[in-house]
């Protein structure tokens, strides 16, 4: 059966969005843009859905196309093309669901803000720009929806302008993201130069045969690719726009800082899965990046005490456990674990918000605590969600996380130190969420006196979101049970079938499994304990225990010292170049000397010959005789 | 006869006369005459050349030639005279309001 | 028939340089008028009569009485305070005529001067119809246009003049 598919309507419809917010909005006033902006979003998923069945009946799983012949030039074809495949068609869903969501509750927390229009139209165009990442079949689009990512990024976390902390904070997202962007861009060409072309199924179809493995080559690719993944998911060395870009309103870090734009990397690395297997040297790296990026985030997520940068750090520690199953070979557990963290991350960054609003944009926790009463639906949504990110069984972090550990332990790639570090780190992620949650809800209230008295639950655009996505982040996880239950066939696998490449599959110790999963889940409840037994009457027992590792708390407070690391190495450098070498030597002596000298050369010639011309007949005359000598000299 | 290199000469040596007046005369007029001396040279030739050539044609250039002569002379005259009216001198150095 | 041209040539120069040097400007016109006379008679003795005679009513007649009478209309007592100093300017001047004057008398004394083709009006034919009669004859048929356009120049150049050299009356 012949099936029309409208795929542009998926980005269209917040295309469209963007356009009536952006230029209308202002002048229809606040309750058009609540409308257009989640509505745009809304028919985007309706649209996804209707495609995602489209795509599950089409033998080949996948539907494509053509929009328009961008570019085309001797051997080089570029077109807007799009695909929906097993892979993109998760991610629609996740992008539009989600950010459907999103928009609701924004409806709900931005109320009363000034550029109200301009914040939904930067939304929509944000999920414009991502769905055409997804939606591309060519790096070129894809790196068009990368960039424009990128963008709406810089644009939303600037939102309040006039604070300085925001300029910055995107001005440095912005620039992270750039950096990476140059990798992507390098491999790009070097991937048109191996290859002849840049449509992604023809790379993969002949990934093994163009290339030698583990040659130089597809090393350089990978390498490149990565570290444009490592700048737009904020991973090592590129993570540290991640916690400024908190600045931003907190749907946004919702939307874009956990669920969507930083999760872009990891499409790429899955989408070019047959790519990366040919590097074996990449993927180690990879999963080193990944476990390494997930552990230090884990401890620095320990000790902060503003409730937004916790869940920041706790982002790029969940993106370190997705990239360790990319390098391991674990694409479809990566990916699986995409789609439960954007569930569970975006529910606890939106139920943060919600305890934001309630008492009047405090973000310390050292001023909050005692909240369970008065945000009641708050606290029991964000309480599943810190379960799911915990692995708590049977909710969907569980599920996704164990995938993640056995594949780290099991893999060809894999090695039992990966397994370790990704224990480790599940407990600490399990201790500094369940900190968080004690800290912002039990407890005596540390609040101030006037705020407390005017705490209120968030009204239903908000919590209707959070309930939702708290009901996906409790039960999503049954979509991929692991086959050691024999419960549901793992429908994560079954749905990625001969998607991505395959490693070949070493030990199947159905005993190891079972061992494994079960230290990680009582290491998981010990830290749960352990976090309820030192904070669950605020601070004091927490500070009695920073005076013995006071050099540890310091570490880890002030972000393992990166940011100052970097401005070390990188900026006063770079500064101290420009300032002194690039303006004082080159601009100021060469470029302007050069061009004063061109204005005195000038000058003086016109004072030169100018006399030439003193009116004097008798000087023309000679000059006529002069001239006529000459002439009848050449013509003899 | 009259060999016809020597007639040659005597036109190009009354041209170059005729030059080294326009160059060093101050007078204005004694200048206009200078140029009547340089087109005299130039008749000269020709009448040598239409003679030694058999041709009537050169003849009739210096006719041509001489009214213009006669024309420009004229028009220069009056123009001097004009410009004498105002300045009160026949220096050609004091003319020099054609420059910069 | 040698001497008379050689005599003639030698007058002529003096004329011109004396153009040149003179001091008074109504003496040089009247060297000017020797010279115009001197090579009225090398026209004469190159049988181009007509020519000679033009030469001296025209030339000689006309165009220097008209120098003449400007000539005493204005007085120029003070047009020679300024000549004679020989800055380097002159210098060059002189040697630029020079070298003028070397390169056409190069080309005059070139041994390819006259290879165009001859003319139709020999000598014979000239001596035995008349030179006045070929003149007209030419004038008035090849060169028509020619003889209407300086005619219409000369009724330009009178107008101008007087329109020039007239004062403006208030």
């Amino acid at each position: 059966m012949v099936t029309i598919s409208q795929i542009w309507l998926v980005p269209g419809f917040p295309l469209l969005g963007f356009i009536l917010n952006g230029f209308l909005g202002k002048r229809f006033g606040p309750n058009f843009v609540s409308f257009v902006g989640p509505l745009a979003i809304g028919m985007a998923f309706a649209q996804s859905l209707i495609l995602f069945f489209q795509m599950l009946e089409d033998k080949d799983n996948v539907l494509k196309e053509h929009l328009y012949t961008w570019i085309s030039s001797g051997n080089f074809e570029a077109s807007i093309n799009f695909s929906v495949d097993q892979l993109s068609g998760l991610y629609l869903l996740i992008i539009t669901g989600v950010g459907f969501l999103i928009h609701v509750y924004s409806v709900g927390y931005m109320r009363g803000e000034s550029g109200y229009y301009r914040y939904f139209a930067y939304l929509n165009l944000f999920v414009f720009f991502m769905l055409l990442l997804v939606l591309g079949d060519n790096f070129l689009l894809m790196f068009v929806g990368w960039e424009g990512v990128g963008l709406c990024s810089y644009l939303l976390i600037g939102y309040y302008y006039e604070k300085n902390s925001s300029a910055e904070a995107a001005k440095k997202a912005f620039l992270f993201n750039r950096v990476g962007d140059f990798g992507m861009l390098s491999a790009v060409l070097l991937i048109f130069l191996s290859f002849g072309s840049i449509e992604f199924a023809k790379v993969n179809a002949e990934a093994s045969t163009s290339l030698t493995e583990s040659g130089l080559m597809v090393t350089a690719i990978t390498l490149l690719l990565f570290l444009g993944a490592t700048g737009k998911s904020a991973q090592i060395p590129l993570f540290v726009w991640l916690p400024d870009a908190m600045e931003g309103p907190t749907p946004v870090s919702a939307l874009i800082h956990a669920a969507t734009m930083v999760t872009a990397g990891l499409y790429m690395v899955a989408r070019l899965s047959p790519l990366f297997i040919m590097a074996p040297f990449t993927m180690n790296l990879i999963a080193i990046v990944g476990a390494t990026t997930a552990i230090l985030a884990a401890t620095i997520a320990i000790t902060q005490t503003d409730i937004k940068r916790v869940l920041a750090y706790s982002t790029v520690s969940q993106l370190g456990y997705m990239f360790l199953a990319m390098g391991v070979g674990a694409f479809g557990a990566g990916i699986f674990h995409v789609m439960t963290h954007a569930f569970f991350k975006a529910l606890l960054f939106l139920g943060s918000g919600s305890v934001i609003l309630a008492i009047h944009h405090e973000q310390d926790m050292r001023k909050m605590g005692g909240l369970k009463q008065k945000l009641p639906i708050t606290y029991l949504t964000m309480l599943l969600g810190t379960m799911a990110i915990s692995g708590i069984p049977f909710f969907s972090g569980f599920f996704s996380k164990d995938e993640i550990l056995w594949k780290s332990f099991s893999s060809p790639f894999g090695s039992t130190w990966l397994w370790i570090v990704g224990f480790l780190t599940a407990g600490m992620t399990a201790f500094y969420m369940f900190r968080m949650m004690y800290l912002t809800f039990h407890g005596v209230s540390r609040l101030d006196s006037h705020v407390a008295e005017n705490v209120r639950e968030s009204p239903l655009s908000m919590t209707l979101p959070l309930v939702i996505l708290a009901a996906l982040a409790t039960i999503g996880g049954f979509f991929g049970v692991p086959h050691v239950f024999h419960l549901i066939p793992n429908g994560m696998e079954v749905y990625f079938q001969d998607f991505f490449a395959e490693i070949p599959t070493v030990n199947v110790n159905v005993s190891t499994e079972w061992s494994l999963m079960i230290l990680s889940v009582i290491f998981a409840i010990f830290a749960w304990f352990l976090a309820s037994r030192i904070y669950h009457s605020g601070f004091e027992i927490a500070n009695g225990l920073r005076s013995k590792w006071e050099w540890a708390y310091q570490l880890t407070l002030n972000k393992l010292y990166f940011d100052e690391f970097y401005n070390l190495l990188i900026i006063q450098p770079a500064r101290l170049i420009s300032i002194h070498i690039l303006w004082g030597l080159f601009d100021q002596n060469v470029i302007d000397r050069t061009v004063n000298a061109s204005v005195t050369v000038t000058r003086s010639l016109g004072n030169s010959v100018r006399p030439l011309q003193n009116g004097l007949i008798q000087n023309y005359a000679l000059i006529f005789t002069l001239g006529t000598f000459l002439i009848l000299w050449y013509m003899m | 006869m009259i060999p016809i290199e020597h007639i040659l000469l005597l036109s190009a040596l009354l041209f170059m006369i005729g030059v080294l007046g326009v160059m060093l005369r101050r007078n204005v007029i004694v200048i206009f005459m200078s140029i009547e001396l340089m087109l005299n040279a130039v008749n000269l030739s020709f009448v040598t050349f239409a003679r030694s050539m058999d041709s009537m044609t050169g003849i009739v250039f210096i006719f041509f030639i001489i009214v213009v002569a006669a024309a420009e002379a004229v028009v220069g005259l009056s123009i001097i005279l004009s410009i004498y009216r105002t300045r009160k001198t026949l220096n050609i150095d004091d003319f020099k309001l054609l420059k910069w | 028939m040698l001497i008379t041209f050689y005599t003639f040539a030698v007058l002529s120069v003096l004329g011109a340089v004396g153009v040149l040097f003179l001091r008074n400007p109504i003496h040089c016109a009247l060297s000017l008028v020797g010279t115009f006379f001197c090579l009225g008679a090398i026209y004469v003795m190159l049988n181009a009569e007509f020519v000679a005679v033009i030469q001296v009513l025209v030339y000689a007649g006309a165009i220097m009485v008209l120098f003449l009478f400007v000539l005493m209309l204005l007085s120029s007592k003070d047009a020679e305070k300024y000549e004679n100093k020989w800055t380097l300017g002159k210098i060059a001047a002189g040697i630029l005529s020079l070298g003028i004057f070397l390169q056409i008398a190069r080309l005059f004394t070139a041994n390819e001067l006259q290879l165009g083709s001859k003319g139709v009006y020999p000598l014979e034919i000239v001596e035995e119809v008349g030179s006045i009669v070929l003149i007209g004859r030419l004038l008035f048929t090849d060169y028509i246009l020619s003889f209407e356009i300086i005619a219409i120049l000369l009724l330009v150049a009178v107008i101008g003049a007087v329109v020039i050299a007239k004062r403006r009356f208030h």
